[in-house]
């Protein structure tokens, strides 16, 4: 359980001046993560937004050791990061304790990243890989990836005549990881900035491998004023599009139960990217979505024996 | 004390690598390199080394977290072959773009298609203008040897770039060979210590490796990287010259063979070259002045040492073992002759052998000798470029 | 001259190999205030001191000492509006920059520039 006021005096370990649109969700979630660490904390980043936006030359924005390899191989980098350490370490060259985290969004992640993390959690290297998903491959211009959900109008799923936008269901990474039978998987929003903080701890905390999956609002891509991403957030918790929850050990746990599950249509309608479903023809979407949001959330709370 | 044993090239690389004890491998097999996963991999698990090995899920995640354990500050090296370095490709240029000294023996093998596990010196020619320094090795000893110098250059101060060291698949990785040994200790008193300036794990200076360049520090950086390329020639003279103290063996930047009064040589890597030179003896005794020039530093081209070394012949051929498929020949010849274009002109011409595994004997070898003296007599090409040993 | 224009002076052999950066934190001189196009005015004397502002401003811009905000970054602040949005005490209000400077400008006291200036306390910090 994280303190605000306590969390304001540790240092700000990611700084102003980076170049991430106004109102952009994954800087948010690296300083929520980042104050969640207590120890000296080294960060690897594939290549997309969070990285070109936060080191670009000679500027950088990260107050901790941060590394940039390529866009598929964050896990991969950071696992030789780790195995660095463990090899200095054993020889003495170093002496403190270091915590790795690897970022990645979610074409780095889900897509042309997916089998250098699959490898390096399989391996089980100490490192906590969060991904900041925004549904799309933002960085170069909102193409759809297989995190775009359901629906979605992005740049090569377009809502066209024929086809309303993306066709199919997004991918369930956070369910994948968990196949995986590593200590810790997560999913998370920073609106609920308690619960995310409280999974980052959890994840530094274990003993190998952790992952946590965190959406993460594009304000151009989703098309939504900017001063809404933490409430859109919110609102993806709150429909259960985006279900809070934890696998730790194999125990399925939901973390944050909405009072009164609200129809996703609502969320949708806030949303650009979804505008074309509301016309008649489309309506059946919505539909659909709503039934794949309650299907999975009974699967949730039935796996989680909550149900 | 050193010793004499009969190993293969595959052994050989690997007795390097547990001699060099670096603190992080990362590797993926595959053939013919395979063998060097294998046998470091018991060098592990018997606690022959303190490495950390990462058994990654593939060359592309290899060189990824070789990259990332050197960024570290750690000495890491990998092992690759053909279809891995192609896999490899994008994050070469990464290895040496961030200056980092990462030791890696490529056994050469075609690329497909067809899928060929055999020796060519595509993979390898394909990574050449990737930034990596690459020395090429005639037989086991030359890979040994090579491998433990490659430390040292790799990590000297003025250089700061990746190194690929290579060997013919199968005819040198697999076949055995009488090979001298060094000692251990005199090994790791040779390579001594990584002391990297900057790495990443110095958290108490947090530096950031991999930033983004615009088209205002691009250059920049790129023109660092090129500058670090002339230090090469010098260092890797620096090195061998201590490497002969405590070995007894010699290393230039190419070997130059019976080539000094000669009027034809021949310009080949790797195992080609001990074919060439029991053709050169042989030529010798029937009185044509053969020579062979056999190229250790490939990557950066040691030109203007080739150019003094080649200048004044009759006529050249140099022996490619893989096709640059511009029609214009392969990749060693193309820049040998671009190398010779200033120096007074002997005819130049090429020929492209041994590709995918094919084997190449003095027959052919003898063959390219007796084409040079028909040049130089004639002063006529009929084929700059020649297809040896294909079917027709 | 700016961080940028003054960094751009060096050439190849001025700066350290491999495209590191050793400067931690050296996107603070790079100012993105200008980006904004509404300026977030705090009320101090509404301020619950809360940190829910400072917990999501994307942009490390909500200035806090001993648990209590002293201000807002204008050097960096982009004007999201995160801030204004979240603020359950109300105490942020998104306004427009152009009609500010045209305020400050009035008022001849020159407060008030696209960027630069600190609200309610010192620019920077942590």
């Amino acid at each position: 359980m994280a303190n605000l006021r306590e969390l304001t005096k540790k240092d700000e370990l990611l700084c102003g001046g980076h170049r991430a649109c106004a109102g952009c969700a994954a800087p948010i979630i690296v300083r929520q993560a980042l104050k969640a660490v207590d120890t000296p904390v080294v960060v690897g980043c594939a290549t997309g937004c969070l990285e070109v936006t936060t080191t670009i030359y000679p500027f950088t924005s990260w107050r901790v050791p941060f590394i940039h390899n390529a866009f598929e191989n964050s896990a991969a980098t950071v696992s030789g990061v780790e195995a660095a350490y463990r090899a200095l370490k054993k020889k003495g060259k170093i002496t403190r304790d270091i915590q790795f985290i690897a970022f990645g969004g979610d074409g780095g992640t889900y897509d042309i990243g997916f089998q250098s993390l699959s490898g390096a959690m399989e391996r089980g290297h100490d490192m906590v890989y969060i991904c900041y998903d925004n549904e799309a491959y933002m960085n170069t211009g909102i193409q759809r990836s297989s995190a775009t959900p359901k629906g979605a109008s992005t740049t090569t799923s377009p809502a066209g005549k024929v086809i309303p936008g993306k066709v199919q269901f997004r991918k369930d990474l956070t369910a994948v990881m968990a196949a995986h039978k590593i200590p810790y998987v997560a999913q998370a929003v920073p609106s609920y900035w308690n619960d995310f903080i409280t999974k980052v701890q959890k994840a530094l905390a274990v003993e190998g491998p952790a992952f946590i999956n965190v959406l993460a609002p594009c304000r151009l891509g989703w098309q939504f004023d900017p001063a809404e991403t933490i409430d859109i957030m919110r609102g993806a918790a709150e429909t259960c599009f985006w279900p809070l929850y934890e696998v730790e050990k194999g125990v399925w746990k939901v973390t944050h139960k909405p009072r009164e599950k609200k129809p996703v249509r609502g969320w949708l309608e806030k949303q650009g990217r979804f505008r074309h479903l509301f016309r008649p023809e489309n309506e059946h979407i919505i539909e659909e979505i709503q039934a794949d949001i309650d299907r999975n959330w009974e699967a949730l709370l039935a796996r989680s024996g909550a149900a | 004390m050193s010793k004499r044993v009969a190993i293969t090239g595959n052994e050989a690389v690997a007795q390097a690598m547990r001699q060099i004890n670096p603190d992080v491998v990362a590797a993926y097999p595959i053939t013919p390199q395979t063998e060097i996963v294998q046998i470091f991999s018991s060098f592990v698990a018997d606690g022959d080394v303190d490495t950390e090995f990462v058994t990654v899920e593939s060359e592309h995640s290899a060189m990824s977290a070789t990259i990332g354990a050197s960024a570290a500050g750690a000495r890491a090296m990998t092992a690759t072959s053909s279809q891995g370095l192609a896999l490899m490709w994008e994050v070469l240029y990464v290895a040496a773009g961030l200056r980092l000294p990462i030791v890696a023996p490529v056994v050469n093998r075609a690329l497909s298609a067809p899928i060929n596990i055999h020796c060519d010196h595509s993979d390898t020619m394909g990574a050449r203008d990737s930034g990596w320094v690459q020395l090429y090795s005639e037989n086991a000893q030359e890979a040994y040897d090579n491998l433990i110098q490659a430390v040292r250059i790799a990590e000297h101060a003025d250089v700061q770039l990746p190194i690929m060291v290579t060997m013919d698949g199968f005819i040198v990785s697999h076949g055995m060979e009488n090979a001298e040994l060094l000692d251990d200790e005199v090994v790791r008193g040779f390579i001594g210590q990584r002391t990297p300036k900057h790495w990443l794990l110095d958290v108490d200076s947090p530096a950031t490796f991999g930033a983004l360049d615009f088209a205002d520090w691009y250059f920049e950086h790129r023109r660092q990287l090129a500058d670090a390329q002339t230090y090469v020639k010098g260092v890797v003279l620096e090195v061998a010259k201590e490497f002969a103290k405590i070995s007894g063996r010699d290393y230039d930047l190419f070997e130059a063979y019976r080539l000094d009064d000669a009027d034809f040589a021949v310009v080949v890597l790797n195992s080609a070259a001990g074919t060439a030179k029991a053709v050169v003896d042989d030529l010798r005794k029937q009185g044509v002045k053969a020579g062979l020039l056999k190229i250790r530093l490939f990557r950066p081209f040691p030109h203007e040492e080739m150019v003094a070394a080649l200048a004044g012949k009759k006529a050249i051929a140099v022996l490619d073992r893989a096709d640059g498929l511009s029609t214009m020949g392969g990749p060693v010849f193309v820049d040998v002759r671009s190398a010779m274009y200033d120096a007074p002109g002997p005819k130049m011409v090429n020929y492209i052998y041994g590709l995918g595994g094919r084997d190449v004997d003095t027959e052919q070898i003898a063959g390219v000798y007796w084409d040079l003296a028909r040049i130089a007599e004639t002063g006529k090409i009929t084929s700059p470029v020649t297809y040896l040993g294909v079917r027709e | 001259m700016s961080a940028n224009a003054k960094a751009k002076e060096k050439g190849w052999k001025d700066v350290p190999i491999g495209g590191l950066i050793l400067e931690a934190g050296s996107s603070e001189k790079y100012e993105t205030g200008d980006w904004r196009t509404y300026r977030p005015v705090w009320d101090q004397d509404k301020c619950k001191h809360c940190m829910i502002c400072w917990i999501y401003c994307p942009d490390s811009c909500i200035l806090v000492r001993e648990g209590k905000m002293i201000g807002i970054d204008y050097e960096h602040c982009k004007g999201c509006g995160i801030c204004a949005h979240e603020c359950p005490a109300k105490c942020i209000d998104m306004r427009l920059e152009t009609e500010l400077q045209a305020e400050g400008a009035a008022a001849g006291a020159g407060a008030g520039s696209a960027s630069g200036a600190t609200s309610g306390g010192e620019a920077g910090g942590k």
